[in-house]
């Protein structure tokens, strides 16, 4: 568990690392918590040359409103999501989640953009980004651009970013007041990536569901939109057959890997349940 | 007498001796990251080595080429079998009686054996050099089921043994078998089955765990060619007895070896034996004249360096209709993996497995183990557990549980009918121990009176009626356990590693101004000796506990000590600081008189000094007689004021106690909760309550790690799945019950303080109560027995095979 050797870089502002990163080219590699990819590199799963530290763009931390939207730097990290009133008010969800990852220590330095730019399946933002409807600001040598939260995940550890490219910021719609919303997550333990999570945001009206969106952590080799569970629900008043048929739907795309968390058939069957008790929960919490 | 004088009381309290909750002298550094572990050891031009190891768990070696490696700037040498062959190092002795290969000579037998060692200028230069060694192998088929270990075409595992038709213990039945260990009678066994009115069987399996101390194995190794001399400074339970093996295997003069154990960062059983990282620091350091340090990463302590318990078995009881226990019949089969690196006092295969008749009068009993080999890692040590008892504990307090159900019987009554009754003790069981002391329906009873038993199984009787009607999905299980423990290993007659009685010792030297230094046998790896062991002199001699400083670990200093493990160093080390203090206060008692000018026989022992009979002024202090020892005593004595003791303890001790774990488990999900965990211990005479309620505290957390999900797990080909804490199951603060502690008192007759160790048995009685605790929760569904470890996915399994989840 001794990493290879590579170089240390840390620039000052996101053009330069921008610059690195094309000037080094497939050896870089950009470090923010470091607390996914220094595991992999101790394991030697991951030995890149060249790190480029982003620590030192003070530009990429930070969290604003910008209309109606939170906008949250890649650098924050996920202590200083906790930490935020605006998070807490406008997006308890966020917060909720936020205290599902890991342990006070990985959250001191891990950040919410290693989170979602890391493509492990494992990691809970991404899902939960996909249900609030996020989208990411990437910046390379070519531009700025947007990607969704929704077309950003193309595999285990694949993902939309080209090589070069920075995610700087998530840009993330503050939902309706008086959403319902939940995040749950089944783990072994403190520390422990989710056998299966569920991210449910909705709204209510007279007992029945109006709007409702539903994301999938750890159960496919990509975080999931349940669009079909999501769809099952609205106009409902969330009854047992109804709970019954989201659950099924939302297993229906499920794909998780046996591993020693349980097998396949255990991992979709308490992924379902995450969907039911998130949505109960929810809309327990809706105004 | 004035106001100023302190009451008898006050003198006691000053003394902070036995009983005393005394706070842990050891912690001031600990708490601070001031201790010296072996990775703080430091010396000049050190160099690093890390081992090549077998992604394959059974593989031909036929080439290992370190060209490449050998260009890595800073690799220095890498040392394969061929090259410890030179010193006739390549296979090392186990403590069980069989040999281990260091390095890979020919084959590997499990994944991440050890294959070639890099020694480089740093850690990181190291592992590039272990990056660059190409091996080849060709792979063979793995053997990874210990049921199929002695099939008729099972794959040979150790070409080393062909032809070898018996080992260290007998004769082996199969080229896969190690050995076959009896006990009891087979004939009275089979005639009271024969004649029982109910019978149970079941296989109970106890799956293989590791104890995973916080810090891994480590050494630094120096060897220094003028002198001949070896420096190890090492993790080392028992640093004595690795200074005799290094002896033994490297034929170096003893006195030219140096055994350091330094502060250790727990050990439970994993840093009793010796390793090949061992081996090949010290090799290196011949072989380059330079220190070299090996330090073990996390994965490689996972899944190289012991593992213990994989034990199956199969266990039948004989009772009458009425709950009375008639006979016990349990066949083990021992998955040992690829060499048996047992730490077992060397004439036990299955350690002290035969103390599975428990707590209960089992009127006859016949015990069977046969140890195989698979393609595994090599153990099984005794993980926070004198050996095999916490399998022993395990296996009866199931089959306790498994009769009761078949009876009908509550299993707290089904216990409390066949315990051993006190007017038994000493009792001799139907396998061949003799029981020192014990009230086990005090104990009992106490339990079921403080947890409120009778309550919370209405309770039970309510929650099932109410999930039968569909009100809930939540299943409640009451877990009893009741252990009797046998530690304290042993009696020369019947215990020693490879050939050295398993006696303790301690020197106690008093110095002139009343203070002193004890050096003990023994090696605390967090259990507190520096502190407990000055309070036990502390009341012996009537000297403050802060006033004697405490230091194990270093052989050349210490008295010879078979080490610590197995919950034997209060039996067995503390036996001897009691008899060495004992032996300062007589000699003292001497200069008293001496100096008070009476016969010795007026004196008596008064909490800190000596006092004339009947003249309550006449009185000199334990300090001033340390000073007077050094410049005053009577004519014909020699001055000072020292003694040692090296003691050979007639018996085991054997703790005891009732534990109950309160549990409830959401069927859907599987996911479980600890409610309620009470643990009644009595451990005889208590030194310091709260480092007793310490080590219960851990045991605990161990116990329900290992019972609720714990395991080193194998694939079908052979590949370890549970190399990092990820899997690996060790539970922080968070998910740790709440323990409820209690206790009774009932001292060891024949300990010299009365004290039994406890610092095992929560571990030892644990397991047993959270699984209890799950199969109660279940049979009312219809199950008997449902194997460990019971995590979340397994428990959903049971309900789901029971048809309680669609
Ligand atoms: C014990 C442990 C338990 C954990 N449990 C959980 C958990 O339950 N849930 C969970 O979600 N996570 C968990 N994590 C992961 C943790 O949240 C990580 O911090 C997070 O996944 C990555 O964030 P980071 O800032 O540490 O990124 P890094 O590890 O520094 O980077 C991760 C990857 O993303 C890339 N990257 C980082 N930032 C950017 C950027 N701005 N632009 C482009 N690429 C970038 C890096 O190059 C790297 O490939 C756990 C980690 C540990 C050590």
């Amino acid at each position: 568990m001794i990493p290879g050797s590579f170089s240390y870089h840390r620039p000052a502002s996101v053009a330069d690392a921008v610059k690195l990163l094309s000037d080094l080219g497939e050896d870089a590699r950009p470090l923010a918590g470091g607390h996914s990819l220094v595991p992999m590199m101790k394991l030697r799963l991951a030995t890149p040359g060249h790190l480029i530290d982003l620590h030192g763009i003070a530009a990429l931390k930070g969290i604003s409103r910008s209309g109606n939207n939170l906008v949250i730097g890649a650098m924050t990290t996920q202590h200083e999501l906790l930490a935020s009133d605006d998070v807490a008010k406008a997006m308890p969800i966020l917060h909720e989640a936020a205290l599902q990852i890991a342990d006070p220590q990985v959250r001191y330095r891990g950040t919410i953009g290693g989170n979602v730019a890391n493509g492990d399946p494992g990691n809970d933002m991404p899902a939960l980004m996909m249900t609030l409807g996020a989208t990411y600001r990437l910046e390379g040598a070519g531009g700025a651009r947007d990607v969704a939260a929704a077309d950003f995940y193309q595999g285990a550890y694949f993902t939309a970013l080209e090589p070069g490219e920075i995610l700087t910021s998530l840009s993330i719609p503050v939902p309706a007041a008086g959403h319902g919303y939940a995040y749950e997550k089944l783990k072994r333990k403190v520390g422990d990536y989710a056998t299966a999570a569920a991210a449910v945001v909705l709204t209510m009206s007279g007992g029945k569901v109006v709007t409702c969106s539903i994301g999938l952590t750890n159960v496919h080799e990509t975080p999931l939109l349940a669009a079909d569970a999501a769809k099952a629900v609205i106009g409902t008043s969330l009854d047992a057959a109804t709970l019954k048929k989201a659950a099924a739907a939302a297993e229906a795309i499920m794909a998780p890997a046996a591993d020693a968390r349980g097998p396949v058939e255990y991992r979709k069957h308490v992924g379902g349940i995450m969907v039911t008790r998130a949505l109960q929960r929810a809309a327990s919490v809706a105004k | 007498m004035n106001d100023m004088t302190p009451t008898r009381e006050q003198r006691s309290a000053a003394l902070e001796g036995m009983g005393c909750k005394r706070k842990r002298v050891e912690d001031i550094r600990f708490t601070q990251g001031k201790g010296n572990y072996v990775d703080d050891v430091k010396l000049p031009g050190m160099l690093h080595g890390d081992f090549v190891r077998s992604p394959h768990p059974h593989a031909r070696v036929k080439k290992i080429d370190d060209s490449e490696a050998l260009k890595v700037p800073g690799v220095l040498a890498v040392i394969t079998a061929e090259t410890l062959k030179t010193v006739n190092l390549a296979w090392m002795p186990t403590l069980a009686g069989d040999v281990q290969m260091v390095l890979a000579d020919g084959k590997v037998l499990f994944q991440n054996q050890e294959v070639a060692f890099v020694v480089a200028t740093d850690r990181y230069a190291a592992d590039d050099g272990i990056n660059k060694v190409v091996v080849e192998y060709e792979p063979l088929p793995p053997l990874v089921d210990p049921f199929k270990s002695m099939d008729k075409d099972a794959p040979v595992l150790r070409e080393d043994l062909a032809g070898k038709t018996s080992g260290a213990h007998g004769p082996r039945k199969h080229h896969n078998h190690i050995f076959e260990w009896t006990v009891g009678d087979k004939d009275l066994t089979d005639a009271a089955f024969n004649k029982a009115d109910v019978k149970i069987k079941e296989m109970i399996s106890y799956h293989r765990t590791h104890p995973s101390p916080l810090e891994t194995c480590q050494c630094v190794c120096s060897f220094d060619k003028i002198k001949g001399e070896l420096t190890i400074y090492g993790t080392f339970q028992a640093p004595h007895v690795i200074r005799t093996v290094v002896s033994l295997i490297a034929k170096l003069p003893e006195q030219k070896i140096h055994v350091i154990a330094p502060d250790i960062g727990g050990g439970f059983g994993n840093k009793v034996g010796a390793y090949p990282g061992y081996i090949c620091a010290a090799v290196a350091s011949i072989v380059t004249g330079k220190p070299v340090k090996w330090v073990e990463d996390r994965i490689e302590n996972l899944t190289a360096t012991s593992f213990a318990r994989d034990y199956h078995m199969t266990t039948e009881v004989a009772a009458t209709k009425d709950g009375k226990v008639t006979g016990l019949r349990v066949h083990v089969l021992a998955d040992h993996g690829a060499f048996d690196a047992c730490a077992d006092p060397s004439k036990w295969p299955a350690g002290f497995f035969n103390i599975v008749t428990g707590s209960y009068d089992f009127p006859t009993a016949h015990l069977a183990v046969d140890g195989v080999y698979t393609n595994k890692a090599p153990g099984g040590v005794a993980y926070r557990c004198s050996f095999r008892v916490t399998e022993a504990a395990y296996c009866i307090e199931r089959a306790m549980d498994i009769l009761a159900q078949k009876l009908n019987m509550d299993p707290a009554e089904l216990r409390l009918k066949n315990f051993i009754k006190p007017e038994q003790f000493p009792y001799h069981s139907a396998l061949g121990w003799e029981y020192d002391s014990g009230d086990y329906h005090t104990a009992m009873r106490k339990m079921m009176e403080t947890t409120g038993y009778a309550a919370l199984r209405k309770e039970q009787t309510e929650k099932r009626a109410a999930f039968a009607r569909g009100e809930t999905r939540e299943i409640m299980g009451l877990g009893v356990s009741f252990f009797t423990e046998i530690v304290g290993a042993g009696p020369s007659k019947n215990c020693d590693i490879l050939g050295i009685a398993m006696f303790d010792s301690c020197e106690i030297r008093m110095h002139p101004t009343g203070a002193g230094i004890a050096r003990v046998g023994s090696k605390s790896q967090g259990q507190g000796h520096e502190t407990t062991w000055a309070q036990i002199i502390a009341t012996e001699i009537g000297i403050p506990a802060d006033n004697i400083m405490v230091e194990e670990g270093n052989t050349d200093t210490a008295p010879y000590g078979l080490g610590t493990y197995g919950s034997r160093s209060t039996p067995v080390a503390g036996a001897a600081i009691a008899m060495a203090a004992r032996k300062i206060k007589a000699k003292a008692q001497m200069i008293a008189a001496y100096k008070l000018e009476v016969h010795e026989d007026d004196l008596e022992f008064d909490i800190d000094g000596f006092r004339v009979k009947g003249l309550p002024e006449k009185f000199m202090s334990m300090k001033d007689i340390c000073w007077a020892a050094y410049n005053s005593v009577p004519p014909g004595m020699e001055p000072g004021l020292e003694a040692v003791s090296y003691y050979d303890p007639p018996n085991m001790t054997y703790p005891f106690g009732a534990y109950l774990c309160v549990m409830d488990i959401d069927v859907d999900t599987g996911v479980y909760k600890v409610r309620r965990f009470y643990a009644l211990d009595d451990c005889g005479t208590r030194i310091n309550p709260m480092i007793i309620e310490g080590q219960v505290h851990g045991g605990l957390t161990e116990a329900f790690a290992i019972a609720m999900g714990q395991e080193i797990r194998y694939d079908e080909v052979g590949n370890v799945v549970t190399g990092s804490f990820m899997d690996f199951f060790m539970p922080t603060a968070v998910e740790t019950p709440h323990w409820e502690t209690d206790f009774t008192v009932t001292p060891s007759p024949h300990h010299p303080i009365g004290a039994k160790g406890v610092g095992e048995s929560p571990n030892v009685g644990g397991v047993p109560a959270f699984s209890n605790a799950v199969n109660d929760a279940f049979s009312f569904l219809g199950s008997t027995h449902i194997q460990m470890p019971h995590d979340f996915w397994r428990n959903w399994k049971a309900a789901k095979a029971l048809g309680a989840v669609a």
